[in-house]
């Protein structure tokens, strides 16, 4: 069975990066879903999620990137997923939601 | 008379235990013959099945029992599973996708299974429940890549 997912998240420049590792899943997307809310909060210019080391998401966690989406927008913050790898991309492109969003290669990519 | 399954699991309507369910899709789906990207949908469509079961059959109480069925399929090549519950029956006509272009989120499981499965059969159980059949066939470029020679690529 999965471990709980871990969450780090760090501070650069005017962007907050949430770097999620483990499967997104709906045991689990509860906590990223969290940590939007928390760093939304704050009012950063950028909020980035890097998906660098999520292994699989369902549709739980597509519905979490697409609330944290919407709440960026209404909060005029720039919104960007980072590291979208195949087992994840998989997941976005089957609910034709892949070009809702903005997908960047490496933090240091959104940061610019 | 239909042969037995070849993997039956029990499990609680849990959603810490959709990962053990996953894992053992994939391990199926890989000994079948699919690729990569068709594991990845395969176990994102078991996911979806077994979670709107938690969710609606079950609204999200996590000591009822679910059961799941594998087969490997040979002509066509693929794999078949089987879903079972006990939890709130619905009328199958009114199991359905909803528009992708309203934007929002939830709503997605089902057009993930409808999307990801060749077929997709919900029943309502006689003793209470739902039954969701699913099957997937193997692709005509994953079918090349299979060497029927090899012990492990024959079964019944």
């Amino acid at each position: 069975m999965n471990q709980e997912l871990v969450i780090e998240q760090k501070i650069i420049g005017d962007m907050i990066v949430l770097r999620p590792a483990g499967d997104i899943d709906m045991a689990r997307s509860s906590a990223i879903r969290k940590a939007v809310t928390e760093a939304v909060r704050t009012r950063p210019a950028k909020l980035a999620i890097d998906l660098t080391a999520v292994g699989y998401m369902d549709s739980s966690g597509i519905a979490t990137m697409i609330e944290a989406l919407q709440s960026s927008m209404r909060n005029k913050m720039k919104f960007f997923l980072v590291g979208v790898g195949p087992k994840v991309r998989v997941a976005f492109e089957i609910t034709k939601l892949i070009g809702m969003f903005t997908i960047c290669d490496t933090v240091e990519d959104a940061a610019k | 008379m239909e042969r037995d399954p070849e993997i039956s699991i029990r499990l609680f309507s849990d959603p810490h235990l959709l990962s053990t369910i996953r894992s053992t899709v994939e391990g199926l789906a890989k000994a079948v013959g699919f690729a990569e990207k068709s594991r990845g949908l395969l176990m994102l469509a078991i996911d979806e099945a077994l979670a709107n079961v938690i969710r609606h059959g079950y609204d999200g109480r996590t000591d009822e029992m679910i059961w799941v069925h594998l087969w490997r399929v040979r002509e066509p090549r693929g794999i078949r599973i089987i879903i079972e519950d006990l939890g709130r029956s619905v009328a199958p006509e009114k199991i359905k996708g909803r528009d992708l272009s309203d934007v929002k989120p939830g709503g997605l499981g089902v057009h993930i299974i409808k999307e990801t499965m060749n077929e997709s059969c919900w029943e309502q159980r006689p003793e209470g429940g739902m039954r969701l059949t699913l099957v997937k066939w193997l692709s005509p470029e994953e079918l090349q890549n299979v060497t029927p020679t090899k012990p492990e690529n024959t079964f019944p």
